[in-house]
């Protein structure tokens, strides 16, 4: 929004008049209903599972119904190690997500595959195969660094301007929905990498080292 | 509780009990002195039934099968060596030389089991048996049918060694999806290229 117009709406509030945007409306409607997928996949999943908890409360942002089926869910918390027998399963229900649809990476598994990035089983970080909203270090993070990460979901979400160039995904028709599931190969996965997500280039401290 | 026998008198024991069998005591140099038995292909599912029925030992448990992989080694020697060595002056005379000699030892893939007994609560008791070498024959009998809970076990070694499991019901990968070539757990196993993370890994605190 230009500033002036921000400025009138700011002029406008003094005066008691409440003015909004369609695009305002709609992006704060769906940043306070971002669903989870009820998706679990090592310990990083015990601290999502507490910060769903009373103590607390996630419900306070909007996202207190973690969703059993992909179908009915927005954001999918990658929380724990990925196992390369995994990948394609948590590809597969990214697929199955409708739009718009988020992705935190939850801890340093996720990330990079963490304290197991030398393991043989081990996949070296989601956002090889599908796009990262928010990354969260820690192992496992709080369940405070969780909802920040939530938080910053949120602010991200706010932010989007439905028209242009920067629009969100799910209003740009051209932008693909679901991304290539890998295979199992004689030696790993193939392909090793989706190369329209995974940014292989210096400065990705996590490109691959060839 | 009953004391089991020491190493060395269960070995004779064993091949008094069941003819024809060539038990060897691999013995454990560490504090816990933990001696192992290595058994011959041929008999280790008769050796295995003797050491279950026994009344005596009864060791109706196996808790642990795992894998062990042995390079190829070099066995460097210092020999001393008689020689006609050509003296300053030309001359030959016999002399005492050093030479070192270099003999290259086969690696080989190892089995493990450990054993307890459940009714006379004592162990462990360990038993092994080793491939003839790391690349085609990497054949050992299966103890599966003789202790039940060796055959998730077994499968492990299978997927992470390649130690193929003869007699086994159903040798399949467990970990590893069954497409997949290698066996990550032996030490020459090379992970592929685009595992390498190009950040190097952090310092490890001293």
């Amino acid at each position: 929004m230009a500033d002036d117009l921000k400025d009138l709406k700011l002029e406008l509030s003094k005066n008691g008049i409440f003015t909004t945007t369609l695009e305002e409306l709609y992006n704060w409607g769906r940043k306070n209903s971002v669903w989870p997928l009820t998706f679990g996949l090592a310990c990083c999943a015990i601290e999502m599972i507490a910060t769903t908890m009373a103590r607390y409360d996630l419900a306070r942002f909007g996202a207190e119904v973690f969703r059993p089926s992909p179908r009915q869910a927005d954001l999918i918390i990658v929380s724990g190690t990925v196992t390369k027998k995994m990948a394609p399963q948590v590809v597969r229900l990214y697929n199955q997500m409708p739009e718009p649809k988020y992705v935190i990476a939850m801890g340093a598994c996720a990330i990079s595959g963490g304290p197991f990035r030398d393991g043989y089983n081990v996949l070296k970080g989601i956002d090889r195969y599908i796009p990262v909203d928010v990354h969260i270090p820690g192992c496992p993070p709080r369940p405070e660094a969780l909802i920040h990460a939530f938080m910053t979901l949120q602010k991200k979400i706010e932010e989007q301007a439905l028209r242009g160039e920067s629009r969100p995904r799910h209003l740009n028709a051209n932008e693909p929905s679901e991304f290539p599931v890998p295979a199992f190969g004689a030696h790993g996965l193939e392909p090793a990498q989706n190369d329209e997500v995974f940014l292989n280039e210096p400065g990705n401290p996590l490109r691959i080292l060839q | 509780m009953s004391a089991l026998p020491t190493a060395e008198d269960l070995k004779a024991q064993i091949e008094a009990g069941v003819p024809g069998t060539a038990v060897t005591v691999v013995p454990n140099g560490s504090p816990s002195a933990q001696h192992s038995l290595l058994l011959d292909h041929g008999h280790a599912r008769a050796v295995a039934l003797f050491l279950r029925d026994h009344a005596e030992f009864r060791l109706d448990f196996c808790s642990l099968v795992t894998g062990v992989d042995w390079l190829d080694t070099e066995l460097t020697e210092k020999l001393k060596v008689k020689k006609m060595v050509a003296g300053p002056d030309g001359a030959e005379t016999e002399q005492e030389v050093e030479e070192v000699r270099k003999t290259k030892v086969p690696g080989y893939l190892e089995a493990v089991y450990h054993l307890f007994s459940m009714e006379k609560k004592h162990g462990p008791i360990i038993l092994r048996l080793r491939t003839a070498n790391r690349t085609d024959q990497t054949h050992v009998p299966s103890l599966t049918p003789v202790w039940r809970s060796c055959e998730f076990q077994e499968r492990e070694a299978f997927d992470l060694y390649g130690i193929v499991f003869d007699g086994h019901p159903d040798l399949r990968r467990i970990l590893m999806w069954d497409g997949f070539e290698d066996h990550p757990m032996r030490k020459d196993y090379v992970p592929p290229a685009d595992d390498i993370l190009a950040a190097p890994r952090p310092e490890a605190h001293a």
